[in-house]
This record gives structure tokens, C-alpha cells and sequence, in this order.
């Protein structure tokens, strides 16, 4: 299954957009930790921005910087999440079972999985189908192969978004991840003369034991294997790195998504 | 009117290989005939401690005395125990079975909806920790195969030995309805050659109590489409079917999905249902149909005044003041993440059956509303049912179904 890149989003600690992300990741510039930052939302009405989360801004700064040159409103978008925002979930049994009150209507509309995605399709005036789906620790790939088969069967542009943040303090145990991270790939169908990187996507059975493509600097490799939405990192290393490569991404344990780079005409 | 990115027109009909519900009406297809014939309910007053709050619901009772395979003990949950009973029906395991070894077990997709998988289980061990003051939440919380979203797929996928692609779809009330869009993608790209899709919700009290904050939980038996109307039920319910492009020979088949956004508010429709029409137009589209070629629309008809408004002015826009419609969520309670699967699967029995559900809990019809919904169910023959879902965060997934 083939489809064409056409631009980047990324969000992580010490990576703050794809443009200074980029030279990190081709290794021109050294990868130096920083609290990530959540820029300013674009696009929302002040009661919607107001409402929205920490997952929500990231994953829209994320898809905003992989549109700059598009007319988004004709995106149709997939959003992969593991868990989501756990906060809000944290937040509704504290609400019910530690100070017996009625969850807030603001954390219960903002807890389904689909609220970052409906954030951005308001953000954007975008009325084109919305898929939010999870895979656990293979939602990147699940999330990349849902936004390729929508580019394969409407032979339009897909917008894939993949986000996850720490759980709060009592389910942070439970489900252990080392920092927020999100990113973005805006993807469209290959034409034969395309200028673009292409991708190639298969699914292979994983039972060789080589399963997924790790980051070389130890720092990107801790961050890629405490965040499901950042086992992108290695795809995104060989975008950044603008040349031919064969990435494994982790999909389920037995089953893994290839994606071979590919660089157009 | 804007134009929705929809699949290269018409799709090929998926045949339908297999389908099963598990509803409080009952476990299978026929207590669902049954019920739907007969004029049944399934809802009753909630009773849940936890939940001090006038509610109906519909419970799966059996639940109770339901139990996983051992060696998928880890598992256990409300909402996998609901995916383990609803699978258990209507030979449907033998039936992917079946599938699994024809094609193989990496050829069999994966596609099924959930909102809240079983954030029940979570619910209790958080009760347990502020009540009893134990640290933590405590291991047996087993995050990974309860709580998160994957744990749906992750348990179905290894109860049933499949290796194919699999995720989990939430788009909160539309997440049933939109598997069988991916389904259909993923069989139409080649990813896979059979493809299992569906829905599983079950009750939880930050479902319910989160409801009843937005002020939209009905302290009666809801009534779609009523005067006066109050609100949503909120039952629990799973559905599955198989879907495959290639066969011969008369079958129900998918004709035609259409999904949309509409990009307007996170709990409220679009007031003219804009994202509505444009999830049903394209549905039509892909379905190569017009709106006078369907005979029955399961309307989402959830009891809220403002979504059956929506809805309405969205059904009329397309089909015009008087197609054949009904809602059934005042027989099964409002589903939720597993709605469209059901209706879907409701749907599919109308086909099948030649059965009309009517409105139950329904008695005098809202006269603001254009649509008239059949109140009592009847016998007639479809060829032709589009069943509408429409979720949180404006999510919408429309759905053609047909007789090939």
C-alpha cells in the first residue's frame, strides 16, 4: 500500500516543531531535554479553547504544523491514542468516589476519545470524516494504516495525529509512560511523478524476533519506548534524514507494519 | 452543500457472513425478534447504589455469571465478559472460525467500537482505594486488558486465535457504526480478507453520572421522537458480524457507508443536523442509491430534544417528510460506543426477517418534528435500511445495508 508524505507535525520534550526537531533527529544539532511546551491553540472559539486539555493542545499544534500549506478543511483525520487524556478519567472517579459530587459536564464531554478530534475539526471548520482509534502500544501503526487506507480508498489527503501524555499520579503505575508526545503526517495519494517522500506499507508476520526499528541515541530510544505515539520516532528519523529507509514499526505482538521510504522523482 | 472525501463510487457490497447481538433484551437474534415483536422493553428503573441518580437502564443480567476462558482470566471485566457472551452467540465464534482457517489467521481483520471499554473495573478499584484507604489502586486494576481501549480488541482477537490488523474505534456513539467503514477499507485495500467489526459498551457509573451532569439522562423510559421528551436511557449491548467482499449468491450485504464531522460543538448536534445529511448523503452515494430506494431508517433517535431536532431536519433534508422510520434505543437503552453496532445488527434482522421495529415507550409523537416514526412494529418485507449513528465531539456514521 502506497501513499505520499506531505508534511511533519512533532511535539515532544526538547523537540518543539519539526523544523528544529528535523536537524536533532539528522543528527545535526544534539538532542538536549526541555519540559515540553504547549504553544497557544489557533482557530478555537475562547469557550472551546478554554475547555481544552494539555492532550488536545499538543496534538493540535502537532497537526497544525503538518498543514501549514494545505486547505484543511478537506483533511479527513485520523487520531491514534493509546489511553488518551487518563486525567480525565482520574478526575471523574475522584469527583465520584473521593468527594461524592456529580463529575464536572466539562470533564465528562472532554473524556471521550474523539474530544482532541473534535477540537480540531472545530478549530479548522473541518467537516470531513474523523476516525479516533486505539492499539495500545501499536496506535502509531494502527493510526498509519487507518490514514492510508482512507488516501487509498477516497484517493483524497488523510491527516494522521498520534498523541499520548502520562497518566496522573494513581494510574500512572498502571500504565507508565515517560513524557507526552505528539505528531503529525499529513498523507496523500502517491502519484507516479510525485516529488514527495513515498511510503510503502506492509504488514508482516513478526515472529522473526526483529520487530521494531529502535532510535540509535539512548535519550530518543527512552522516549520512543515510554510513549505508544512516540514509536513514530523512527519514521520520523528517516523522513527527517531524507533518505531511503526500511522502518519496523510495532503493531501487535505478533504482527508488525513495514514502511519503506521512499524518496519521488 | 459541501462535499464529503468518500471511497470511489459505488463501493463493492461486503456480504454480511455472519451477525449476533447481545442486548438487556436478551443474548442472540432471536430474543431480538422476539422482543421487537412482541413490544417488549428491556429497560428498568436503575437500582445502581453507586448511581444515586432517576435513571432507566438496560442490563445484560447474565453478565453476572459470565466467565472468560481460564487462560484469558486476566481479561475479566463487565466489558469483555459482554464481548465474551455476545460471542458465544448465534454460532458466531464457528463462523470466524470458519473464516480464520479458509483465508488464514493473518487475513482476518479486527475493527470493533467501545467509549468506555471497561473502565468499570477502574471505577471499583478507585471506590476501593477512597473507601478503604488501600494504597494505590492495586494489581489486580490489570490496566492493560480492562481498562484501555486496546483490551477489547486484544481479548477478541486472542479468544478467537486471530492475527490479522486490529484496533479499537471510539468516536464515543458512532464508534460501532464506523468499524464496518474501516472494515470495508481495509478489505477493499487488500489489508485483509475477512473482517470482524462490532461494538461492546457496558454500564459504568461515570457514564451514567456524567450524563446525568450534562442534564441529559432521562429519569423515564426514554422516548425517541416523543413530546416532551427527556433525555437518553443508557443500556449496555454488543454486536458483532463478518464481513467479506467476495462470494455469490443472494446475502445481506453492506452497500454503502458515509462518515462525517460536524465541526461545531463537543456535546451538542449541529441544530439543522448539517453533519447528519452529510454522513447519509454519502452513505447513499456509496451505496450508488437514491434516498427513494431505501425502505426502513434506524434512526439514532437517542431521546435528547436536541438530537432527535437534528436528526430530524437531517432525515427530512435528505429523504423528505415521510420515509419509513423508527428508533429502537427505547427497547435496548442508548448503547452508546456499541449502538451502531447494534442497530446495525437491528438493521440486519429487519432485513432478514421482514420485520419493522416500531418506537417503543413512544405515545405521542413530537409535533415540531417532521419525521413520523412507526410506533408498534410490523411485518414487511425491505430490501433496503440505512442506519444512522451520531456521537460526542459531532462524529457521524451513516450505514446502507441491502439485500444482493
Amino acid at each position: 500500500m502506497r501513499v505520499a508524505l506531505r508534511e511533519v507535525g512533532i511535539v515532544g520534550p526538547g523537540l518543539t516543531d519539526w523544523t528544529s526537531a528535523r536537524a536533532v533527529l539528522r543528527g545535526e544539532r544534539p538532542y538536549v531535554t526541555a519540559p515540553i511546551q504547549a504553544r497557544p491553540l489557533l482557530g478555537l472559539p475562547a469557550n472551546e479553547a478554554r475547555r481544552a486539555t494539555l492532550a488536545t493542545r499538543l496534538a493540535l499544534d502537532a497537526a497544525r504544523q503538518a498543514t501549514t500549506d494545505t486547505d484543511r478543511a478537506r483533511l479527513s483525520s485520523v487520531f491514534a491514542s493509546s489511553d488518551g487524556d487518563m486525567s480525565l478519567i482520574d478526575s471523574l472517579c475522584r469527583d465520584i468516589f473521593q468527594h461524592c459530587f456529580p463529575p464536572s459536564p466539562t470533564v465528562f464531554q472532554n473524556s471521550v476519545h474523539n474530544a482532541v478530534a473534535g477540537y480540531w475539526s472545530i478549530a479548522e471548520g473541518c467537516r470531513q470524516p474523523s476516525t479516533s482509534l486505539a492499539a495500545g502500544d501499536g496506535s502509531f501503526a494502527a493510526g498509519l494504516l487507518e490514514a492510508a487506507t482512507q488516501v487509498i480508498c477516497t484517493a483524497g489527503p488523510a491527516l494522521l495525529v498520534a498523541f499520548d501524555q502520562p497518566a496522573p499520579e494513581l494510574l500512572h503505575p498502571h500504565r507508565p509512560f515517560g513524557c507526552a508526545f505528539a505528531c503529525a503526517l499529513l498523507l496523500e495519494p502517491a502519484t507516479p511523478d510525485t516529488a514527495l517522500v513515498r511510503l510503502d506499507l506492509a504488514l508482516r508476520a513478526a515472529d522473526d524476533g526483529n520487530t521494531q526499528t529502535p532510535m540509535r541515541n539512548p535519550e530518543l530510544e527512552a522516549m520512543r519506548r515510554r510513549n505508544p505515539a512516540a514509536r513514530a520516532l523512527p519514521l520520523l528519523t528517516a523522513i527527517a534524514a531524507d533518505q531511503d529507509a526500511a522502518i519496523q514499526l510495532p503493531y501487535w505482538p505478533d504482527l508488525r507494519l513495514d514502511v519503506r521510504l521512499s524518496r519521488g522523482a | 452543500m459541501q462535499r464529503i472525501n468518500q471511497p470511489t463510487m459505488p463501493i463493492a457490497p461486503a456480504r454480511v457472513r455472519a451477525y449476533t447481538l447481545t442486548t438487556a433484551l436478551g443474548q442472540g437474534c432471536n430474543h431480538h425478534i422476539q422482543a421487537l415483536t412482541d413490544m417488549r422493553p428491556g429497560l428498568r428503573a436503575s437500582t445502581m447504589n453507586e448511581a444515586p441518580v432517576p435513571a432507566w437502564v438496560g442490563i445484560v443480567d447474565a453478565l453476572d455469571d459470565t466467565h472468560l476462558p481460564a487462560d484469558l482470566a486476566e481479561f475479566d471485566c463487565r466489558n469483555n465478559r459482554l464481548a465474551e457472551l455476545t460471542l458465544t452467540g448465534d454460532d458466531f465464534i464457528a463462523k470466524v472460525l470458519a473464516a480464520r482457517d479458509a483465508w488464514g489467521p493473518t487475513r482476518i481483520g479486527l475493527f470493533l467500537g467501545t467509549s468506555t471499554s471497561g473502565i468499570r473495573h477502574t471505577e471499583q478499584c478507585y471506590r476501593r482505594h477512597f473507601e478503604q484507604g488501600t494504597p494505590g489502586l492495586g494489581d489486580d486494576l490489570r490496566f492493560d486488558s480492562t481498562h484501555a481501549y486496546v483490551s477489547l480488541a486484544d481479548y477478541c482477537r486472542r479468544r478467537l486465535g486471530l492475527r490479522g490488523p486490529a484496533c479499537v474505534i471510539s468516536t464515543a456513539c458512532s464508534s460501532g457504526a464506523k468499524t464496518f467503514a474501516a472494515a470495508h477499507r481495509a478489505l477493499t485495500a487488500g489489508l485483509c480478507d475477512a473482517a470482524m467489526v462490532g461494538g461492546v459498551d457496558t454500564l459504568c457509573l461515570t457514564t451514567i453520572m456524567g450524563f446525568h451532569a450534562l442534564g441529559l439522562l432521562s429519569p423515564q423510559p426514554c422516548t425517541p421522537w416523543g413530546q416532551g421528551r427527556a433525555g437518553i436511557s443508557v443500556g449496555e449491548g454488543a454486536a458483532f458480524a463478518l464481513l467479506e467482499l467476495t462470494g455469490a449468491g443472494e446475502d445481506l450485504a453492506l452497500l454503502g457507508y458515509g462518515e462525517s464531522t460536524d465541526a461545531y460543538h463537543i456535546t451538542s448536534p449541529h441544530p439543522d443536523g448539517i453533519g447528519a445529511e452529510l454522513a447519509m448523503r454519502s452513505a447513499l452515494a456509496s451505496a450508488g442509491l437514491t434516498a427513494g430506494e431505501i425502505d426502513y431508517i434506524n434512526l439514532h433517535g437517542t431521546g435528547t430534544p436536541a438530537n432527535d431536532l437534528s436528526e430530524d431536519r437531517a432525515v427530512t433534508a435528505v429523504f423528505g417528510a415521510a420515509p419509513i422510520a423508527s428508533a429502537t434505543k427505547g427497547w435496548t437503552g442508548h448503547t452508546l460506543g456499541a449502538s451502531g453496532a447494534v442497530e446495525a445488527v437491528l438493521s440486519l434482522l429487519c432485513l432478514q426477517h421482514g420485520l419493522l421495529p416500531g418506537t417503543l415507550n413512544t405515545t405521542t409523537l413530537d409535533p415540531a418534528l417532521s419525521v413520523r416514526p412507526i410506533r408498534r412494529s410490523r411485518r414487511q418485507p425491505i430490501m433496503r435500511a440505512l442506519s444512522n449513528s451520531f456521537g460526542f465531539a459531532g462524529n457521524n456514521c451513516a450505514l446502507v445495508f441491502g439485500r444482493i
